[in-house]
């Protein structure tokens, strides 16, 4: 994940301005304190035994207001660029503008909805030319939708509609993850946020609602579906989430397993069938009683969705 | 055993508070020592996330109900009869009533470990993940009954000590005389009658969630998550002052002795403390600013949390300023005080970087704020705490704690401290999520919690030894006599360990200093105009 310092967005960078802002203010404050500190410890130290106590001073009232006004115009100055920053970077709550996505924050995945009727989980693409209005839900718990390098965090809460700008100067995969404690496996929530050129991702988006599954007919497909997996997973992109698991459309072509977890390779992949509370412990899927057979029916089944 | 049992003098009482909060500093240090293991390399698999989940849940709220709440507590029922030559608290049995009901409170949050349950939603148990759909063993159920417990605990002990030092000054002693320990004990204990309640109320209202099928926090049946955070951070805020303020009072009495000067600026100081309880009422959204709040609402609560930089900031250089011009005496006392000043600075800017809204947006719930939170409570609270602990340790036992241990513990926590807890500001830096039990190999990701880890362990041999120090020098350290520091305040005027009645005759107090005025008769602080 890159380093929220390392800006890729406007807002992004005004966050990274704000902060050298505070630290070299923090830099000086503290190099102030550090030398009185020393001064006084090496100055005054008292050396020996001495009998007569040093003269006596109960305070100044001059020096008592120059540190309380110094600091005091210090933090009014900082407000000022506090407020400024946040009206540069925030994204308005209401607007008459339906969002441009809807990212929902589920126990332990993440999944955007695209305006075409386009779900994906862990991997959501946006457009570098334009700043799309995301919507940020929660569909149980509350969950903070955070991509350091392209905008601010916001927590998703049930019941409640937040809103940022997504925005990306440059294409590229920039990671994110959850930052609100929300559960078990809150160490592995992470996503990705592609940014890609316009027709890239307009072509993406039209290619993903076309569907892709690579229809494998017969047994694998009825065991998907009579051993109860599809109860919870689709493998159909434009098909709406169950809200239970996430979609598996396309699940050959990404590169993690389980919001970061493991790499996605084919044992691993297998792991998730035999014993999914060994890939993951704690997260939802129940262990589904499956013949060597059938799991090799089903792995191939998983690794043709492209 | 039975005399201690059934104490309720305000001495025995205090040590009682002590020695329960370092039992369970204890347990929460070795809480975190299991959480520092399973981060010292990314991908590690020592303990389950389900383990790692209780574990800081427990240390939390270990470290902040049961270390440093009832310790501060204990002090104060300690010294603050003492410092305003009174033989009693005003309600010695309420005393008490109040440290069992702490005590017990703490026992049956452990005893959820016997269950097999733990709570693991956090110290602070945001809802609805702390509800039974999403946790649904009974360890919140114990968490909460506990916090009820001691909260109760607090809230007795807060009105007794407000009580005390109402009622109970000597003859002489007005509330502008009074040590700056006893005015920032007042203070706190005030935020305690006010804070504390707004937490049993929103424990209140999860247990009903959980037992009783209310609807307080459920979105699906019209409850709102966020009335949970309301609650909890209007008690949540003014609880870090309730845990610091003590602990300036403490810093306000050593750093005068050992430097031979009054404090600078009293008035300052003690108006300074006000304006922090009040302001600390009005910042508890700065807990909250990555929720869609409105940029209004975030912004007003910026203003504040920004401002209380300003009265704590005072009180930094009035620390500097009580040293510039004396004549320093460097005890472990007063290493452990110098080492306060510059780590709490640290953790007081970085709460200003999180006061500014857009930074936050960044840098909440990473690393970042692990390493605020530690460099205000370790660096800060307990290293004041160990500063008067060295200072008032002769008092309370009769004897003095041995220097040359006092030195290596102490260089030892500052080594361990530091290094523990510097290097997190980087981990959150770039990018490390807390409250997470593992992370991927990312770069620094792994070489920087290392790092923290070995930090850690260094405390605990500090930590430990600083034990044995208590331990060997309780039987064995030099005998102190009543005032070994040449100190001013009336406790000093007491006998070491005080009779059962702390003062034959009520002392003569005409000024800050009586014991200064009754060493230097020509030169009385009473004579000044």
């Amino acid at each position: 994940m890159g380093p929220p310092f390392s800006p890729h967005s406007p807002q992004a960078q005004a966050i990274a301005g704000v902060f050298s802002l505070v630290l070299a203010i923090a830099a000086v404050v503290f190099l102030v304190v550090l030398a009185g500190v020393v001064y006084s410890s090496v100055r005054y130290r008292s050396r020996g035994i001495t009998t007569t106590e040093p003269k006596q001073i109960f305070g100044s009232r001059k020096l008592e207001v120059l540190w309380t006004v110094v600091p005091l115009l210090m933090v009014t100055g900082l407000f000022i660029v506090t407020v400024r920053a946040m009206i540069f970077i925030d994204a308005p709550q209401e607007t008459s503008r339906p969002p441009d996505l809807v990212i929902t924050g589920h126990q332990w995945w993440w999944e955007a909805r695209y305006p075409n009727g386009v779900v994906v989980p862990w991997d959501i693409h946006i457009p570098t030319s334009r700043r799309l209005r995301a919507r940020i839900e929660s569909a149980d718990v509350i969950h903070d939708f955070w991509a350091p390098e392209l905008a601010r965090k916001i927590d998703a809460v049930p019941g409640r509609w937040s809103y940022i700008w997504l925005e990306a100067d440059t294409p590229g995969s920039y990671t994110g993850t959850c930052s609100e404690f929300c559960g078990a496996q809150h160490a592995w929530m992470r996503f990705r946020v592609i940014a890609e050129p316009d027709q890239s991702f307009e072509a993406w988006l039209v290619d993903e609602a076309k569907g892709t599954v690579d229809k494998v007919p017969g047994l694998p497909e009825r065991l998907f579906r009579d051993k109860g997996c599809s109860k919870c997973h689709t493998v159909f992109a434009t098909e709406p989430s169950s809200g239970k698991g996430p979609s598996l459309a396309h699940l050959a072509s990404r590169e993690f397993l389980g919001g970061g977890i493991s790499r996605n390779t084919p044992e691993n992949l297998m792991l998730w069938l035999t014993d999914p509370q060994a890939a993951k412990p704690g997260n939802r899927m129940p262990n589904t009683p499956l013949t060597a057979e059938e799991r090799g029916a089903l792995l191939m089944y998983l690794e043709s969705l492209r | 055993m039975t005399s201690w049992l059934c104490a309720i003098d305000h001495k025995r009482i205090g040590i009682l508070y002590m020695l329960s909060a370092l039992l369970f500093f204890l347990a929460g240090g070795m809480e975190a020592m299991v959480m520092r293991a399973q981060l010292a390399a990314p991908n590690l698999k020592l303990i389950t996330p389900e383990i790692y989940n209780q574990m800081f849940t427990m240390h939390g709220t270990t470290m902040i109900f049961l270390v440093a709440m009832p310790v501060l507590t204990g002090f104060g029922v300690y010294l603050v009869p003492l410092m305003i030559g009174a033989n009693e608290m005003a309600l010695p049995r309420l005393g008490a009533l109040s440290f069992w009901l702490q005590f017990f409170g703490g026992i049956l949050l452990y005893f959820s470990f016997a269950t097999g349950a733990a709570p693991s939603a956090g110290w602070f148990s945001y809802a609805p993940l702390s509800e039974k759909a999403f946790s649904p063993g009974v360890g919140l159920d114990y968490w909460a009954l506990a916090l009820l417990m001691i909260a109760a605990g607090s809230i007795g002990s807060a009105i007794n000590l407000i009580a005390t030092i109402a009622t109970e000054r000597a003859p002489g002693m007005t509330m502008r005389l009074v040590p700056l320990f006893v005015w920032m004990t007042l203070v706190t204990s005030i935020m305690i009658v006010f804070a504390l309640p707004a937490l049993a109320a929103s424990l209140v209202m999860l247990l009903s969630d959980r037992m009783l099928q209310a609807r307080f926090f459920d979105p699906s049946q019209g409850g709102a998550p966020l009335l949970w955070q309301h609650y909890f951070w209007i008690f949540g805020h003014p609880e870090v002052y309730i845990v610091v303020l003590p602990a300036f009072g403490m810093i306000s009495e050593i750093i005068p002795v050992f430097s031979r000067k009054p404090i600078f600026g009293y008035p300052f100081v003690a108006t300074s403390t006000v304006a922090i309880a009040f302001l600390s009422y009005g910042v508890w959204v700065h807990h909250m600013f990555a929720v869609a709040l409105g940029r209004n609402f975030l912004a007003v609560f910026a203003a504040a949390s920004m401002l209380i930089a300003v009265p704590t900031g005072m009180k930094i250089f009035s620390w500097i300023a009580t040293m510039w011009g004396g004549s320093i005496r460097f005890t472990t006392a007063m290493l452990f005080a110098v080492a306060f000043l510059l780590e709490f600075t640290v953790g007081g800017l970085s709460g200003v970087a999180f006061a500014t809204v857009p930074v936050d947006w960044q840098m909440t719930d990473t690393y970042f704020v692990v390493a605020h939170i530690h460099y205000v409570l370790l660096g800060g609270t307990v290293f004041a705490l160990l500063a008067g602990v060295h200072y008032w340790f002769p008092k309370f036992s009769g004897r003095m704690l041995d220097e040359k241990l006092g030195r290596w513990s102490f260089w030892l926590i500052v080594l361990g401290f530091n290094t523990a807890f510097f290097v997190q500001h980087f981990l959150g830096l770039l990018g490390m999520t807390r409250r997470v039990y593992t992370y991927p190999n990312l770069p620094w990701f792994g070489a920087l919690n290392l790092i923290s880890t070995i930090g850690a362990a260094i405390l605990v041999f500090g930590i430990l030894l600083f034990c044995a120090n208590i331990a060997m020098s309780l039987f064995f350290g030099s005998v102190a006599g009543d005032d070994p520091w040449n100190a001013w305040t009336l406790e000093w005027a007491a006998s070491s360990p005080p009779a059962l009645q702390n003062f034959a005759h009520p002392p003569e107090v005409r000024s800050r200093r009586p014991l200064w005025d009754r060493k230097h008769p020509e030169t009385a602080d009473w004579m000044r105009v």
